[in-house]
């Protein structure tokens, strides 16, 4: 025992080095695994504000585009304005109403930090728990999609981006519907791969891609990109295809949240009916 | 001693700011990414205790990850060049010891020394660091380039740091 004691001592560096290694390995397997139980991260409030004094600086630069793009998005809204319809004094139309029922509600959030040049990126955006986020949230830009929430405190939540190597985004073509799992292979942060898509699709340089109803965190039919260019690699039954994202991620500045009204429905169906099969 | 620690922690408050809110948005394209927080471990005194400097270290990183959202990769790495400092510096110290009062900088120590130090440092902290960013070898070429690319533009950094801000005792 003394021995064993003495040992120790005499290589307490070495022990205290292992043990250190080994805390941070848990700590990364952790941020695989599960949410809101870090020591430290983005959406602390010292480290949040840093990067939010930092980003209010950064802004400035870039308001003429904001501009620009805002006054778009509004002449694209303005076509949505009740002035805009005629009036159909139909008593059909009016029962049309209860139809249908709102499923996604948007929230904006400002982004106080973003990254794109590392092999998993985050967004850090100014909404948190308080403005009702929770974790697998959508998050996306009037030009397309940006990721997904990961972590949220009261007025901050991180968001892994799509430019991220844990990040999957189930995607189709506007075209025919086939879909497949967008991916991003960390090459470039202005395309992404769209896998699995069977070889019998007609695929065409420039075809939109948009998000699929089966992803279940995005809705249907937010713009994703176009179709670069596509391969299809020796003894595989599918292509691969370069898609070149419609948002410059280095240049977001204000993102949606897309809240699913029928998210925990959903979900609670599909684990029901998944404990079923397994029994 | 209390001067020294001042010094570290303002060091140490000044490196994680210019790394989180400058060079952050320096965007050198896929492969350079530059890390130049890790000069406050590599300055930090020759005199410090092995196991505080591991302590450091260890710190050091989580502040990062905290900054980064990456729980323990900053910190593992850091942790790492920490442990290989001290063998580093007494593989390469000189005849008799390291005189008190010098400190781990171009200035002092000569460039060659610093080169050796500090590019070796680097490396291996780079790279840990994106092998365990990345966790599998699938793309061993393509983070190899990466980690070569972005120590040499690390290292670069630090230098130009260490050039601005320590050649003072020159002109005394």
């Amino acid at each position: 025992m003394r021995n064993l004691i003495a040992f120790f001592v005499r290589h307490n560096f070495t022990f205290v080095f292992l043990l250190l290694q080994l805390l941070c390995f848990i700590l990364m397997l952790r941020n695989r695994n599960y949410q809101g139980s870090h020591l430290l991260n983005s959406t602390n409030q010292v480290v949040a504000k840093v990067y939010e004094t930092s980003s209010n600086t950064k802004i400035y630069f870039s308001l003429r585009e904001e501009n620009d793009r805002l006054a778009k998005e509004n002449a694209i809204l303005k076509n949505y304005l009740k002035s805009s319809y005629a009036a159909i004094p139909l008593i059909e139309y009016k029962k049309n109403d209860t139809f249908y029922k709102q499923q996604y509600t948007y929230l904006d959030a400002k982004v106080v930090n973003a990254s794109v040049n590392r092999r998993s990126n985050y967004l850090t955006i100014n909404a948190g728990s308080a403005q009702g986020l929770s974790r697998d949230m959508a998050v996306v830009h009037p030009e397309g999609i940006v990721g997904i929430i990961k972590d949220v405190s009261a007025n901050y939540a991180s968001v892994m981006s799509v430019l991220h190597k844990d990040v999957r985004v189930n995607c189709q073509l506007k075209k025919d519907g086939s879909y497949g799992p967008l991916i991003w292979d960390g090459k470039d942060y202005r395309y992404c791969l769209l896998t699995d898509i069977p070889t019998h699709a007609r695929l065409k340089k420039g075809d939109t891609v948009i998000t699929s109803e089966l992803s279940g965190i995005f809705p249907e039919g937010i713009m994703v990109g176009t179709i670069d260019s596509y391969e299809r690699r020796q003894n595989e039954q599918f292509y691969t295809v370069k898609v070149k994202l419609s948002v410059d991620l280095k240049k977001t500045n204000h993102v949606y949240i897309v809240k699913n009204k029928f998210k925990t429905e959903r979900d609670s169906l599909e684990k029901k009916s998944q404990t079923q099969s397994d029994d | 001693m209390t001067t020294d620690l001042i010094k570290n922690i303002i060091r140490f408050i000044v490196l994680v700011l210019l790394q989180v809110v400058i060079v952050q948005n320096i965007h050198l394209g896929m492969y350079i990414i530059l890390l130049p927080y890790t000069l406050f471990i590599l300055m930090l005194p020759f005199e410090t205790p092995r196991v505080l400097l591991l302590v450091v270290s260890f710190i050091t990183g989580m502040v990062i990850d905290g900054f980064f959202d990456t729980q323990g990769l900053h910190t593992a790495a850091c942790t790492l060049m920490g442990f290989s400092r001290y063998y580093l510096l007494r593989f390469i110290s000189p005849r008799d010891g390291y005189e008190p009062g010098l400190a781990a900088t171009v200035e002092d120590m000569g460039f060659t020394w610093f080169l050796s130090y500090a590019g070796t440092l680097i490396l291996i902290h780079h790279f840990y660091f994106f092998f365990l960013e990345i966790f599998r070898f699938g793309e061993i070429f393509r983070t190899l380039l990466r980690i070569l690319l972005s120590s040499i533009g690390t290292f670069t950094f630090v230098y130009l740091i260490q050039f601005l801000f320590y050649t003072k005792r020159r002109n005394r």
